[in-house]
């Protein structure tokens, strides 16, 4: 058994279950999973946090949820819904909604909490500069939540692509497909190579979500430049005066 | 600064471990390190294979063993037979429930036996050193290519060779390792000359295979045929015309050196009074969610090798 030869073996490479076609459907079930869980979290987590109502009931259940065990989740959603759901969609919807449980809390409580903690100082100019509700949510509390929000998804990212390995328990593809059938067919290079492109894909998405957090977030937002001089408040401050 | 110091260690922990399985040979990191001397002194190790048959079988071995006063470990639902051979091999396991034909064709894939008898004697000679065959049971537990009855009765299929001229339309669903086993995916295509429309990683003859297969999402699968579903949801196990699923007798497997008078004389008995029938019904019990440990006393007890 040899990891290396498994990687360099030029097979591997290529097909309908080379490593980049395999690559290609894991960050396919991965990315419809964060879009669904994106639309679930983050309108859920805006009404919360504006409103400040719900907190413990929806986060506390989505969290209750997020506690049940993926693998039994999978099998069990499969022998539910096997019966009235036909083609591969009974493969896919099981895993799917796995998936999006995972990810669920991480952005809500990153949405709701990032509104909340929007600095008051910030919140209290716009006020008085004449913003209505909605203005000084869609321009001063939702960007000031982004770092907080961006960490959400960047933490269910991470979830969803290790756990996204499960899909092949269902008989679909993806990177879990190696991990898998190396165990089952006692290839162990195979089973070890799997693991390791999920690592490194991993650590890719984590290292790109950094970047993104660099450039969509606000620089006054950002805290080091927050603790120096808190352009935030001294920007808005000064025109808060002569209103 | 403390919790970055546990992470590297961590991280530079697996890639020690990593490059440990790297390390070549035919080393299985999954079998428990080091263990090549075996269990010490007269302690029997029993594992079985990752499906509920097999570890009743087990189960039944070691209570039997147990009330014959042989000390035992129980180290079930190891995984697939690519993985519990090696582990019998390197000694982490002494005594597994295993199937003749599929041991053998694990063995030797060219093999052709296919009668009990002949599979039987191929197999002794084929069997690693140090491993021993103890007496096969009259049970037998065959893989087999089983279709519903309305996909029967559309394709009018009897045999796994009337699947020929179909096999383009219909989605096969089986255990991972079927896909690159003699006796999988690669004999029915060798042997049958069938290329399935495509092929579903499920799992080995369980809940999953079962139930897609009854609800449509499969047109043919692995199921075991002492599987009680089978009768259950009315399905069709296609006559293996061509003989590629060989006999399939329930065997004990053990490391030859482990051997003795008692435990010989306990697992004949057992394999003595095992049937297919048998098989079936344990099967059924264990369907019903009934504790394994239990099934097995009870049948035990039933057939008279332990005291009720």
């Amino acid at each position: 058994m040899n990891i290396f030869g498994w990687f360099t073996d030029p097979s591997h490479w290529t097909g309908s279950d080379g490593i980049p076609t395999q690559i290609g459907y894991h960050l396919l079930y991965s990315g419809v999973a964060l879009l669904v869980a994106l639309a679930i979290a983050v309108p859920l987590g805006i009404v919360i946090g504006y409103t400040g109502r719900g907190e413990a009931l929806v986060a506390g259940s989505a969290n209750a949820l997020r506690a049940l065990p993926s693998l039994g989740l999978l099998v069990l959603l499969f022998l539910l819904i096997s019966p009235v759901v036909t083609g591969n969609l009974v493969y896919v919807l099981p895993t799917i909604v796995v998936l999006v449980l995972l990810a669920v809390p991480p952005i809500l409580t990153g949405t709701y909490a990032g509104i909340q903690n929007a600095d008051p100082d910030a919140v209290g100019a716009a006020r008085a500069m004449g913003y209505t509700q909605r203005q000084i949510l869609v321009r001063v509390q939702l960007p000031c939540a982004l770092p907080l929000l961006i960490s959400g998804v960047r933490s269910s990212t991470l979830q969803i692509i290790s756990t996204a390995t499960i899909a092949a328990y269902l008989g679909l593809q993806g990177l879990g497909r190696f991990i898998l059938d190396g165990r089952a067919q006692a290839d162990f290079a195979q089973m070890a190579g799997g693991a390791i492109v999920v690592a490194v894909l991993a650590l890719l998405l984590e290292f790109s979500f950094a970047w993104l957090g660099r450039i969509v977030v606000s620089p006054g937002l950002r805290r080091t430049a927050a603790k120096s001089s808190s352009p935030v408040t001294s920007a808005l401050n000064p025109s808060g005066e002569t209103a | 600064m403390k919790k970055r110091m546990i992470l590297s260690a961590l991280a530079l922990g697996s890639v020690l471990a990593l490059s440990a399985c790297g390390g070549g040979g035919d080393g299985n990191p999954l079998s428990g390190g080091g263990n090549t001397e075996g269990s010490s002194g007269s302690e029997v190790i029993i594992g079985s294979a990752d499906f509920t048959e097999s570890q009743l079988i087990a189960n039944i071995y070691s209570q039997a063993l147990q009330s014959a006063g042989v000390k035992v470990k129980e180290q079930f639902n190891i995984g697939s037979r690519e993985v519990y051979m090696t582990a019998l091999k390197d000694g982490s396991v002494d005594l597994i429930p295993e199937y003749t034909g599929s041991l053998l064709k694990y063995l030797d894939p060219k093999s052709t036996a296919s009668a009990s008898d002949a599979v039987m004697t191929e197999l002794t000679s084929k069997l690693p050193q140090g491993l021993s065959l103890l007496t096969p049971s009259a049970a037998q537990d065959k893989d087999s290519v089983t279709v519903t009855r309305a996909t029967a009765d559309k394709y009018k299929l009897k045999t796994i060779s009337d699947l020929k001229p179909v096999a383009g339309e219909i989605v096969f669903g089986g255990p991972p390792e079927w896909k690159t086993r003699a006796q999988g995916l690669i004999g029915l295509r060798d042997v049958y000359g069938l290329n399935f429309k495509d092929f579903v990683t499920l799992d080995a003859g369980g809940t999953l295979t079962m139930t897609a297969l009854t609800n449509g999402q499969i047109q043919a699968g692995d199921l075991f045929t002492t599987d009680p579903g089978l009768k259950a949801n009315d399905l069709v196990v296609l006559e293996d015309d061509k003989s590629l699923f060989a006999a399939e007798n329930v065997v004990p497997v053990i490391k030859a050196a482990k051997e003795n008078d008692a435990i010989t004389k306990t697992l004949n008995a057992v394999s003595a009074k095992l049937t297919t029938d048998d098989l079936i019904t344990l099967n059924a019990e264990a369907a019903t969610g009934a504790n394994l440990a239990d099934i097995a006393k009870k049948w035990l007890a039933g057939v008279g090798i332990t005291g009720s």
